[in-house]
C-alpha cells in the first residue's frame, strides 16, 4: 500500500461528526417504522449534575461533628403552610410517583413496606391508588394528573396528601403513555380503558388551564379535605422560576421540581432527551423563587430527578430543598438492569430475558414493553413473580439506609446537627457549567458565572 | 327539622363544606339551602352522603365537584368543571353551564338546562351528562366511558380522540374530532337516550338523536395512519 491509498483509507473511514453511528441508526429506525423511539427511564446524555459539585468539610474554619457519636437530625416536616396535617417524615428522603400500571403491585407494596420502615412517604401515580400500595405505606401522597384516572373522593379522602402534577423531568409539556402490552384487566379496570390499548395520557388537565384557575382547584382539595392535608404541586423543570413562584401564588404547600434526568415508565426518546432542564439548574432556579417571595421554609421544596446517592441528596438538601424524591434509583435498588433475580428462594440469571428484548442487564429501558426481565416494570403475572414484595422492601429499605447514612455522615463532616442546616456556602462547582447553573463559585475561587 | 339554610353573605364557605361533610349526616339534615351564592367556588365539593344541597341562585368553580351520593339543585349559572369527577348522586344546573362541566365524572347524571360552554364531558369515565341546550367545542374530549345527550348543537371538534363513551346529538354538529365518527342509532342507543331524556326531565324524541362514538383506530400505534400526535 503506498502512501496515497494509505492516505485515502483513513479518509474513506472518517466519521461525521454530525451523522455519527448514532444519528444514523436513528434515521434508519425512523425510516423503517415511521414512528418516533418509546423507551423508560431517563435522559441518557450527559448533564450538568450533583457529581459537578463537592461539599466543603469543616477543618479550621469549621468544626465537623464525630461521624458516629452525635446526632445528626434528619427529621422532616413538609405541608406546614396551610395543611393541618402536615407530612412528618423521618428522613428527607421520599419514593416518587410511578403508577401501578408501570410497576407491579408487588413492587407497589414493596415501596410501602420499604418507606414505613423508615418514616417516609411513597406516591402514587397515572392509574390511582391501590389497595396494597395504601395498607403498605403508613404515609401517602395522591397524584392527581391530568387523565384522573381512578381519580375519586374516597382515595382523596384517605391520601396524607395531595400531589397536583402538572409535569414531569422527563417529559415537561407531554402526557403519559402507557402501552397496549400493560394495559391488563385490572390496570385497565382501574383507568377505565380497554384492555390492551396504547394508552395516552392528556397533558393538560380537564378542569382548569393557568395559574388562576389553579388557585381554585387548589381551594376545592382543601376543602374536600376540610383543610387538612397538605397539597402539593410538581412541575417539570423547564421555566422553574416562574413556575415555582406561579404555584406558590396558587396556595401550595409543597412544591415538587422533577429535572430533566428524572425517568418514565414509557415516553418519546426526544421529550427524555431533548425537553426540559437539568436538576442542577432547576434546583436553583427553584429556591431562588422561593428566596425572592420570602417563602424559604414557609412552602417546602422537593427535588427529582437523578438523585441516587446520599452525596447527592446532601448536595440538594445544601441547596436549598427540604426533601428529594427517587424514583429511577429505586427501581435500580429493587434489581433493575441487574443480570439476575430471585425466584422461590433461588438466584436466576436473566441474561437470556433481556437478550429476547434486544438489550442486556445494564442497558435496559425496556420498561414500556412490559416485559421486565427481573420484574419490576410489568403486569404480567409470572414475571411479577420475580421480585416479591419481602425482598423487595428489604432491598429498597437498604438503598434508603445507605443514602440516609451518607447523608448524615457527610452533613457532620460539614460540622452541621441538622441535615436541613447544610448551605450553599458548603458547596462549590467543580466544573464551570455546574457553577453556572447551581450558581455555586467554581472550585478554589470566588467566581460565579455570570455574576 | 330536616332542613337547614346557609346564607354565603354572612356564613363562610368553609363552614357551609364542613356541616355537609361531617354533621349533615350525624343531625339528621337532608335538604340545605344555600342563599347569597353569588358565584362563590368549591360549594359543596366532595358531598358524599344522601343530602339535597339547593343552590339558590349562581355558582362559581367546581360546583358539587367530586360528589357523591348527593343531589345538588343550581338554581342559577355554573363556573367552570361543574360536578368534576362526580361518582354518583345527580347535579342539576337550571341556567348555563360554563366550560369542562361533568369534566372525568365517574358516575352520576348531571343535567344542565341551558348551554354548556367548551369540553363538556371531556375525561368522562362513567357518568351521564344530558344538556338541554347546545355544548362548546371540544366536548367529550378523549371521554372514556359514560354517555353524553345533547338536545341542542355540538361544537368544533366533537369527542376528539373518544375512547368507550357515547354522545347522542340531536342538533348540529359543526364538526367531528379526530377518530369520532356517527354511527347508526341501534334500539338499545333509542332506549338510552329515552331514559336520560325522562331522568332529565325533557321531552324530545329520541328518533331525533344520532350517535357519536369512537372509530376506534387511535385505539392503537399505527405509523401509516398519520397520525397527529
Ligand atoms: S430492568 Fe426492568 S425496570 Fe429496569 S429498565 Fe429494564 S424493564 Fe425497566
Amino acid at each position: 500500500m503506498n502512501d496515497n491509498e494509505h492516505l485515502l483509507k483513513h479518509i474513506a473511514k472518517e466519521p461525521s461528526a454530525g451523522y455519527d453511528r448514532k444519528i444514523m441508526d436513528y434515521i434508519h429506525n425512523a425510516a423503517t417504522h415511521g414512528l418516533y423511539e418509546i423507551r423508560g427511564m431517563g435522559a441518557k446524555r450527559a448533564v450538568p449534575n450533583f457529581d459537578d459539585l463537592v461539599l466543603l468539610g469543616a477543618s479550621l474554619s469549621r468544626y465537623p461533628l464525630e461521624g458516629y457519636r452525635e446526632k445528626c437530625v434528619t427529621k422532616t416536616v413538609l405541608g406546614t403552610r396551610f395543611a393541618s396535617k402536615p407530612i412528618e417524615l423521618e428522613i428527607p428522603i421520599t419514593i416518587a410517583g410511578m403508577s401501578f400500571g408501570a410497576l407491579s403491585a408487588n413492587v407497589k407494596e414493596s415501596l410501602g413496606r420499604a418507606a414505613t420502615e423508615l418514616g417516609t412517604s411513597t406516591t402514587t401515580g397515572d392509574g390511582g391508588m391501590t389497595a396494597e400500595e395504601r395498607q403498605s405505606s403508613k404515609t401517602l401522597v395522591y397524584q392527581c394528573l391530568p387523565s384522573r384516572y381512578g381519580f375519586n373522593p374516597d382515595d382523596v379522602r384517605r391520601a396524607d396528601a395531595i400531589e397536583i402534577v402538572i409535569g414531569q423531568g422527563a417529559k415537561p409539556g407531554g402526557g403519559g403513555m402507557l402501552l397496549g402490552q400493560k394495559i391488563s384487566p385490572r390496570v385497565a379496570k382501574m383507568r377505565t380503558l380497554p384492555e390492551g390499548i396504547d394508552q395516552r395520557s392528556a397533558c393538560r388537565h380537564p378542569d382548569w388551564t393557568g395559574p388562576d384557575d389553579l388557585v381554585i382547584k387548589i381551594q376545592e382539595l382543601r376543602e374536600m379535605t376540610d383543610w387538612e392535608k397538605p397539597i402539593y404541586v410538581k412541575v417539570g423543570a423547564t421555566r422553574t422560576f416562574h413556575d415555582v413562584k406561579l404555584a406558590v401564588h396558587a396556595g401550595a404547600d409543597v412544591i415538587v421540581v422533577d429535572g430533566m434526568q428524572g425517568g418514565t415508565a414509557a415516553t418519546q426518546t426526544c421529550f427524555i432527551e431533548h425537553v426540559g432542564i437539568p436538576t442542577l439548574a432547576a434546583l436553583r432556579q427553584a429556591v431562588d423563587a422561593l428566596e425572592d417571595l420570602d417563602m424559604k421554609g414557609k412552602v417546602q421544596l422537593i427535588i427529582s430527578g437523578g438523585v441516587r446517592t446520599g452525596a447527592d441528596v446532601a448536595k440538594a438538601l445544601a441547596m436549598g430543598a427540604d426533601a428529594v424524591a427517587i424514583g429511577q434509583g429505586v427501581l435500580y435498588a429493587l434489581g433493575c438492569n441487574h443480570d439476575a433475580y430471585t425466584l422461590d428462594g433461588a438466584v436466576h440469571s436473566a441474561c437470556d430475558d433481556y437478550a429476547n428484548l434486544g438489550t442486556a442487564a445494564g442497558f435496559c429501558h425496556h420498561c414500556h414493553t412490559g416485559r421486565c426481565p427481573v420484574g419490576i416494570t410489568t403486569q404480567d403475572e409470572q414475571l411479577a413473580q420475580r421480585l416479591m414484595p419481602d425482598l423487595g422492601a428489604k432491598r429498597l429499605k437498604n438503598y434508603l439506609k445507605t443514602l440516609n447514612m451518607e447523608l448524615t455522615t457527610l452533613a457532620r463532616a460539614c460540622g452541621k446537627q441538622n441535615v436541613h442546616h447544610l448551605e450553599r456556602e458548603d458547596l462549590a462547582a467543580m466544573t464551570i457549567e455546574a457553577a453556572a447553573m447551581a450558581r455555586l463559585p467554581l472550585a478554589g475561587t470566588d467566581w460565579v458565572p455570570g455574576f | 327539622m330536616d332542613s337547614l339554610s346557609f346564607d354565603l353573605a354572612a356564613t363562610p364557605l368553609r363552614d357551609l363544606n364542613r356541616f355537609l361533610h361531617k354533621e349533615a349526616v350525624t343531625q339528621g339534615i337532608r335538604h340545605v339551602t344555600v342563599l347569597h351564592p353569588d358565584g362563590a367556588h368549591n360549594i359543596a365539593v366532595g358531598l358524599d352522603a344522601p343530602v339535597a344541597v339547593e343552590i339558590a341562585g349562581h355558582a362559581g368553580y367546581y360546583a358539587a365537584g367530586m360528589l357523591k351520593h348527593g343531589e345538588v339543585t343550581i338554581q342559577g349559572n355554573a363556573g367552570t368543571g361543574v360536578a368534576e369527577n362526580m361518582m354518583s348522586g345527580k347535579v342539576h344546573v337550571k341556567g348555563f353551564a360554563s366550560v369542562s362541566a361533568g369534566a372525568s365524572a365517574h358516575g352520576g347524571l348531571l343535567v344542565v338546562d341551558g348551554d354548556t360552554s367548551l369540553r363538556c364531558g371531556i375525561s368522562l369515565k362513567g357518568g351521564d351528562i344530558v344538556v338541554g341546550g347546545s355544548v362548546g367545542s371540544f366536548s367529550g374530549f378523549m371521554a372514556q366511558a359514560g354517555r353524553m345527550v345533547i338536545c341542542g348543537n355540538a361544537g368544533d371538534a366533537l369527542g376528539d380522540s373518544l375512547y368507550e363513551a357515547v354522545i347522542y346529538v340531536r342538533g348540529n354538529i359543526k364538526s367531528l374530532g379526530a377518530d369520532a365518527r356517527i354511527e347508526d342509532m341501534a334500539e338499545s342507543d333509542y332506549q338510552a337516550v329515552g331514559e336520560l331524556l325522562a331522568a332529565a326531565g325533557f321531552s324530545y324524541d329520541p328518533h331525533e338523536f344520532k350517535r357519536v362514538a369512537s372509530a376506534k383506530s387511535l385505539y392503537h400505534w399505527n405509523a401509516d395512519a398519520n397520525q397527529e400526535y
